[in-house]
């Protein structure tokens, strides 16, 4: 009797310490973060760093341009590749017949394990040229990594969406169309709106995806530490312009780049509350 | 003008899913006016008999039919006929309570909106009234803009009821209403569908005999020979020959509860 006490109290224990160390962990890594930036807050300050001027030379930290960019790129992803990967959901769940169905959702998944780096290479190599001949700009910019980003979220959203979809119950569109409604009517009708809720969180989770994607986005979106004068100009986001800067920054510009790191970070907290606020609602619907 | 006091004639249907026979040479009249019951056994076809009324199984794969089905003088069928206008004349109570995830209003209006209503007090006077008709009324007036969610299973079949009314069908078609409901609730559907057989030509498929008996004109009953055979009618009457003095001997050992 004894040692199955201990075998459980040993079981208990390490399961504990394990998920301590996880936990310890992002305790950790938003302390570190916070900690570097604090030179910036200090010695820059919040309306130096939160200015629309970047000349570290001058000593001006200012982050607004590539914050603009985060949210104007995350923004076009997911106005591009929303209704793109709805759309696929309602195809795959309501129409395809059932091999077309099975072989684009392996197409989907496969989409899902591109690299990042991959479709920003495309991207350079193929999609800003094309871009450049057509509006005699340097081709990058917000344009074309609103594109990559779109691609990049599809798949999460499409996937996502099409659980939603199929989470719904037959019998409200048995309902439907024993009403006379016709396929367009039961899904704008009933099949949406009861979706509501997990399309969602698709949307959010591809906003999450959007927001911290680094490498496709660096090789298309300029660079530039200005904002964009059109949507084919070169700008910089909060991610792209951390990777090009850390490597050759001391001091208050090497924390500044931190603060920009943990305005990401709260960021992206702030979008799984989100996702957490819109599951709860959808669990009171039921 | 088509009168012969048969809302429903059915000539020598077959129905297939793929290549499976699942009915076969089906001759039915369904009357105006009167509750038509469906009885059999359970997997002998009798709520796909039911579904092939209102053209529910173009929905399933591979679904096709044979003989024909005629409403008022006309085949369903036919290539030219409207499904939509079909559905808004023949509607359809399920046998789980499927009411939409939204308020007891929206779906209510949900089949006039569909038809294009959209005049306020026009859509308030059909709520109101088709929630009169399914004797719902009275108990959901003061939460109209509720979830119908919310309501018991009971009040979400009435509420299904309601809803088909909404859009002034011509047939009800009912497949099993009161498979889960309790005793109550069971009864006061049965009270309403006596009710409404006034304006309405209802057809119930039932598993419960005594539901038949009680409720209907006209009775069917449906069975298949063997596994995979295809199901076929073995008795059609009215409710008080086939439950009283059946002319086939599978008809009484059903009835009597002996099998099935």
């Amino acid at each position: 009797m004894q040692g199955v006490i201990d075998r459980e109290w040993i079981v208990k224990k390490t399961l504990f310490t394990l998920a301590m160390i996880t936990v310890l962990g992002i305790v950790l890594l938003i302390f570190f973060v916070a900690r570097e930036s604090i030179p910036a807050f200090t010695e820059a300050g919040p309306v130096n760093l939160f200015s629309a001027t970047w000349n570290p030379g001058n000593g001006q930290y200012g982050m607004l341009v590539f914050l603009t960019g985060t949210l104007a790129t995350t923004a076009g992803g997911l106005l591009l590749g929303t209704p793109l990967a709805i759309g696929s959901a309602l195809f795959l769940t309501q129409m395809a017949p059932r091999r077309a169905r099975s072989i684009m959702t392996r197409g989907v998944e496969l989409l899902a394990g591109v690299p990042s780096i991959v479709l920003g290479w495309l991207g350079f190599t193929i999609m800003v040229p094309w871009i450049r001949s057509a509006t005699g700009s340097t081709g990058t910019g917000i344009l074309a990594a609103s594109i990559i980003l779109a691609i990049m979220v599809i798949p999460t959203i499409t996937t996502i969406s099409k659980d939603a979809l199929e989470a719904v119950p037959e019998s409200h569109l048995q309902a439907a169309y024993a009403m006379g409604a016709t396929r367009w009517q039961t899904i704008r009708r009933v099949l949406l709106p009861a979706a509501k809720p997990g399309l969602l969180v698709a949307v959010i989770l591809g906003m999450g995806r959007a927001i911290g994607e680094t490498m496709a986005v660096a090789l298309v979106i300029g660079p530039a530490s200005v904002f964009p004068k059109s949507l084919t100009s070169p700008t910089h986001t909060l991610t792209t312009k951390i990777l090009i800067e850390m490597g050759e920054s001391t001091g208050v510009q090497r924390s500044s780049l931190f603060a920009m790191g943990l305005v990401l970070l709260l960021l992206s907290m702030l979008l799984i509350l989100l996702v957490r606020l819109v599951s709860r609602q959808k669990e009171t619907m039921r | 003008m088509h009168e012969n006091g048969y809302k429903f004639e059915l000539e020598e249907m077959d129905l297939y899913y793929g290549d499976f026979k699942v009915l076969e040479d089906v001759n039915l009249e369904i009357k105006k006016c009167c509750i038509t019951s469906i009885i059999g056994p359970s997997g002998c076809g009798k709520s796909s008999a039911l579904r092939c009324l209102n053209r529910m199984n173009d929905l399933v794969d591979g679904a096709r039919i044979e003989g024909s089905v005629v409403l008022d003088g006309e085949d369903i069928y036919d290539r030219n006929y409207s499904v939509v206008g079909l559905r808004k004349r023949v509607g359809m109570v399920f046998q789980k309570p499927n009411p939409f995830p939204k308020t007891i209003y929206d779906n209510v209006a949900f089949g006039p909106r569909l038809y294009g209503i959209r005049d306020r007090e026009t859509l308030d006077g059909i709520v109101e009234e088709s929630l009169k008709s399914a004797a719902l009324f009275e108990e959901v007036k003061d939460k109209l803009r509720t979830s119908a969610l919310a309501l018991s299973g009971g009040q979400q079949q009435r509420l299904c009821i309601a809803r088909v009314l909404a859009v002034q069908p011509e047939v009800i078609l009912l497949d099993e209403p009161c498979s889960a409901l309790d005793p109550i609730a069971t009864q006061r559907i049965e009270d309403l569908l006596s009710d409404l057989k006034t304006r309405y030509t209802i057809v119930i498929v039932t598993h419960n005999m005594q539901q038949a008996a009680r409720l209907s004109d006209y009775t069917a009953f449906f069975m298949i020979e063997e596994q995979g055979d295809p199901g076929k009618i073995v008795e059609y009457g009215d409710t008080n020959t086939i439950f009283t003095k059946p002319t086939d001997e599978r008809t009484e050992r059903y009835i009597t509860g002996r099998f099935g």
